[in-house]
This record gives C-alpha cells, structure tokens and sequence, in this order.
C-alpha cells in the first residue's frame, strides 16, 4: 500500500510522506509539533486544510481520504482503517470481552467465533482472565489501555493508526504489543504510528519521519521519506 | 493468532456498492405564522435570523437536505429553539411541512413524497415505517392504559388482532427494553421517567419500523439513568440494525450514540460531518462555541 500525504495542519505546510503497503512509519517529534494532528487527518477526525492523502484502498481504489465521502469513511473504518490512542471511549455495560470482540460481527462472525478470537487476544495482552467479564468503565488506565489495543488488533485492518497507543503498559505487555504489530506487518498491515517510546519506535518501525527536520511556516521545506524495506 | 488479515466477503461488497439511503430529505422547510410578502422564502443567510422583521413569522425549519442510510444513526444536535423539534416532528408527520419532500426507500421503493401522501398512508407509514419517541412521554405513550396495552394499540394499528400473539410480543418487547415482566400491566404513570422512555422506545419498535426517530430522548433524566437509557438505545440499533435520528441539545448524548451529526442553528445546517470530526475540529464558529461549552 502507497500512502502519500501532501497535508497541511497547522503549524505543518508542505508534509510529504509515502508509507509502502506492509511497512511501519514511525512519526517522532517532541510533543505539540503536530504528531497526533497528522494522524488524526489521516483518520479524518481533522479536516485537512489542504493537500492529499492517498491511501489505496480495498473497496474504492486510489481515494482521497482528505475529501472522501463520511459515509466512505465510516466504511472504510469498519472494515479497512483502525485508529487506536491510549484513550479508550468507554462504553458502559458492555463487558472487555465484547468490547473486543465487537468488531467482527459486521465481519459476518458468529457471536461465539468472535469471543473466541477475543479471548485469545486478551490472553496474549496479559489481561487477567477475571476482568474479561468486568466493565472496562471500572477499570485501570492500563487495563483499558490494553482493551483499546485488543479492540484495535482484532480486526487485522488494512491501515493502522497508531497515537501512544502503549504510553503506560509495563514491560511485558509491551513486549507482547510488539510481537503482534510485527505479525500484523507480515501479513501485509500497514501502519502510522507515534511512540512515546523511542525504543519501541525503533524496534517495529520501518522508517522514521522526524519532525524536527522540518522548519515550521516554511513552505519550500518539503521533506521526503520514501520506505524502502 | 487464528485471525487472518481481513478479506471482504462479498456479501459486504455488494451492500455497500449499492448503498442507497433508506431516508432522502430535500428542501424541508416550515414556517410558524400567516407569513407575508417579506418572508416568502426562507433565507439562506445566516445573520438574518429566522424571524421575520415584519410580521414575525418564523421559518423553524429552513431548507435542510439530508440522507439517511439503513442502520446508521444520524445526531442532530443545536440549542433550544433550533428547530430540532420541528424537524424531527415534521418528519414523523405530526407537522404540517411548508416545503420540501421525504421519501423512504421501503414504502413505495422510494417513489412516494411522503409529506404529501393522503391522510391514510401517513397512518399506514407512522404504524409500519417509523417510530417516534418524545421528550414528552405523555406524546408517546397513554399514561393510565397498561404498558402492554399501549404496545397491544400500537400492534393493533398494524392490523394484528390475534391476542395471544399481541401479549406474546408486548412482553418481549417489554422485556427488551427492561421493564419486568411482573410490571407489564402496570400503566406508565407508576413508572419513574426512566423506565417511560423504555416503554416508550418498545412501543415506537413494536412493528419493527426501520426507522426511529428520537427527540431528546434523555433531557431531563438523572445521569445515571440517563447512561442505561442510552445504552439501550445503542444496543438495540445494534441487535435490530434499526436507522435511527438522534436529536438532542446535548452533544454528549450525539457523541455516544451518532456516526454522523449536522449542527442546526436557527433553522438552518451550519455545519455537517463525522461526529468525532464535529467533536474535535468543528468548522463553524457556532459549532465550536458548543464544543467548547461541553469541556
Ligand atoms: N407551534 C408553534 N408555533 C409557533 N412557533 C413555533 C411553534 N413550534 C415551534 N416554534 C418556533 O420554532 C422555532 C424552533 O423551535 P423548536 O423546533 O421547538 O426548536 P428545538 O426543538 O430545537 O428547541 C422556535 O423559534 C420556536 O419558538
Ligand atoms: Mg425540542
Ligand atoms: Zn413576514
């Protein structure tokens, strides 16, 4: 997958980007550059001032995910684009196994298919198997953290946009966070990530785009990363 | 992990190639008062407001387009005195529209304005088509008949007249949106505003229409019951992939529950998108002044 970026967020112009299908682009930059606004365009959460994202998609073809329609959109994350922070929209009475298992019904899997493969998931974040009946809304910073990855992970999107997704597991689950995205990546998911880790940025990611590279309110300065794996 | 990276089955391709809307509205207007020269049409201009300087009519509602596709739930969020309601009613044919036409793809494939069907179509659509649920529960339900009589009315307006069939489905209904079967005879009026609204919602499904319409559903419930009611909201669009139309003042309820959400303000559609985009980079001024007043 191609993903060319020509958008221009504030304090941003000008920012070129490609990702090839399969590859891990890591975004670093102190924080406040714009590394979540970037992301956030991408997911069309923000309106892109101006400039293109191509992202090569499975149902439409080449689309414009800066113009393309809502309804597009909200397809093409069902089913094609993940998007997963350290935040996790809470959703009351709805139990951690089936907030991470929901994702696959509109899949066509069966209720109990998708607890199975939810179950797994949670087992392999190292989430105790005594919350899986409790409420996320009652749970800890990390543990919820860990469901929004899960919920994230489950659907094995074409796209995954990743915003310090990781910001306070511990170790082992980190590890283990790695061990999936770097699965994912073999099965062709491409990704857009920002990790308050550097270390763990340079464990998964293919390419770096470093944003202090690039001067703000310059417009000459177009800065070009091109992946090669 | 057993999970392969995702491949479209070709059910799903094919329903979203086709995806027509299941509700198309175009150029609905409505005007309260005689009107007069001045104010003919409604005015697309933003700063005039939507009262007229000279006889004091008020376009409610001005020139609003909308689709709405099967299963999604579309916010409709603005203050007081928007024309939330007036829309939403207009819709449900309880208002009289002053312009404009609504098709629903099920009723007729879609060829019929329905604001100008006859007198028993519109009976035929409020009791088949959609299913309306008030702020006001006193609009929805008949507060001192059972609550499984008013879901039997509501059955019996659809040409259902087999008892045991009626009572079979009213307690499932009833049982759905959580009032205890041991409490399905009770009238509304026992009930606290929580569970009215519940009874409400099963009686405005009770003929499994594929649209819903919902005008501030939770304002004025206490929070936590507030959080239940729209919970069942969101499971049920979920468990009968119902479309539904969200309205409310109150954007917390529109980011729980909407995909999409248009901002009325004085009548008009000042602003359209995804709600999370509308959430967290509105393009309005009067948009962001509502977001802001949510943090
Ligand atoms: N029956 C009516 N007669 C005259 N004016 C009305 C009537 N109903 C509503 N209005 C006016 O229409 C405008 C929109 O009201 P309404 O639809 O109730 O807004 P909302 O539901 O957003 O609070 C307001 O200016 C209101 O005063
Ligand atoms: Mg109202
Ligand atoms: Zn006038």
């Amino acid at each position: 997958m191609a993903l060319a970026n020509e958008l221009s967020v504030t304090p941003f112009h000008d920012i070129t980007f490609h990702v090839p299908e399969g590859t891990f682009m890591g975004i670093a930059g102190p924080s406040g550059i714009g590394k979540s606004s970037i992301l956030k365009c991408i997911y069309r959460t923000y309106i892109t001032t101006s400039g293109n994202i191509w992202y090569k998609s499975l149902r439409y073809g080449e689309i414009d995910l800066s113009t393309a329609t809502e309804r597009q959109m909200i397809h093409l994350r069902k089913n094609e684009i993940g998007y997963v922070t350290q935040f996790l929209k809470v959703i009351p009475r709805v139990s951690a196994l089936d907030v991470v298992a929901e994702p696959l019904l509109p899949f066509g899997y069966s209720l109990e298919d998708a607890r199975s493969a939810a179950r797994k998931l949670l087992e392999r974040l190292l989430i105790p198997e005594e919350l899986w009946n409790g409420f996320p809304a009652t749970f800890s910073g990390g543990e919820r953290q860990r469901i929004n990855l899960a919920k994230a992970f489950i659907v094995r999107p074409r796209l995954l946009i990743l915003d310090e997704p990781t910001a306070s597991l511990d170790n082992d689950t980190k590890q283990s966070v790695l061990a999936i995205l770097k699965e994912m990546k073999e099965q062709g998911t491409t990704m857009i990530g920002v990790f308050h880790d550097w270390d763990m940025m340079e464990q998964v990611a293919d390419n770096i785009y470093d944003l202090r590279s690039i001067k703000r309110e310059d417009h000459n300065n177009v800065l070009e990363v091109r992946g090669q794996k | 992990m057993a999970i392969e990276p995702l491949q479209m089955s070709k059910g799903m391709t094919e329903s979203i190639e086709k995806e027509i809307p299941l509700v198309t509205v175009k150029g609905l207007s409505k005007q309260f008062g005689s009107g007069c020269e001045y104010c003919s049409t409604p005015s697309h201009e933003e700063k005039e407001g939507n009262r007229c300087k000279h006889c004091g009519s008020i376009w409610a509602v001005r020139d609003i387009d909308f689709e709405l596709y099967p299963g999604e739930i579309l916010g409709v969020v603005g203050e007081s005195g928007s024309g939330k309601s007036t829309m939403i009613r207009s819709l449900f044919l309880d208002e009289e529209v002053t312009n404009g036409s609504m098709t629903v793809s099920t009723y007729n494939k879609g060829k019929i304005n329905i604001f100008n069907a006859s007198a028993q179509q519109k009976r035929y659509i409020r009791n088949h088509v959609m299913g309306m649920v008030y702020q006001n529960p006193y609009l929805g339900l008949r507060m001192t008949f059972s609550s499984s009589g008013n879901i039997a009315e509501k059955l019996i307006a659809a040409d259902n007249f087999h008892v045991g069939k009626i009572r079979e489905r009213a307690s499932e209904l009833l049982d759905k949106v959580e009032i205890p079967i041991s409490r399905m005879d009770e009238p509304p009026k026992n009930f606290s505003g929580g569970m009215q609204q519940r009874v409400q919602i099963s009686k405005a499904l009770a003929n499994n229409p594929p649209l819903l319409l919902l005008d501030e559903v939770t304002t004025g419930l206490d929070l936590s019951v507030q959080a239940k009611v729209l919970d069942l909201i969101r499971s049920l669009q979920r468990e009968l992939n119902v479309a539904m139309i969200v309205v409310s003042h109150d954007l917390g309820v529109i980011r729980m529950l909407a995909d999409r959400t248009m901002v009325l303000r004085q009548g008009l559609v000042v602003e359209k998108g995804l709600t999370d985009q509308i959430l967290e980079d509105p393009q309005h001024p009067y948009t962001q002044l509502l977001v802001h007043s949510l943090l």
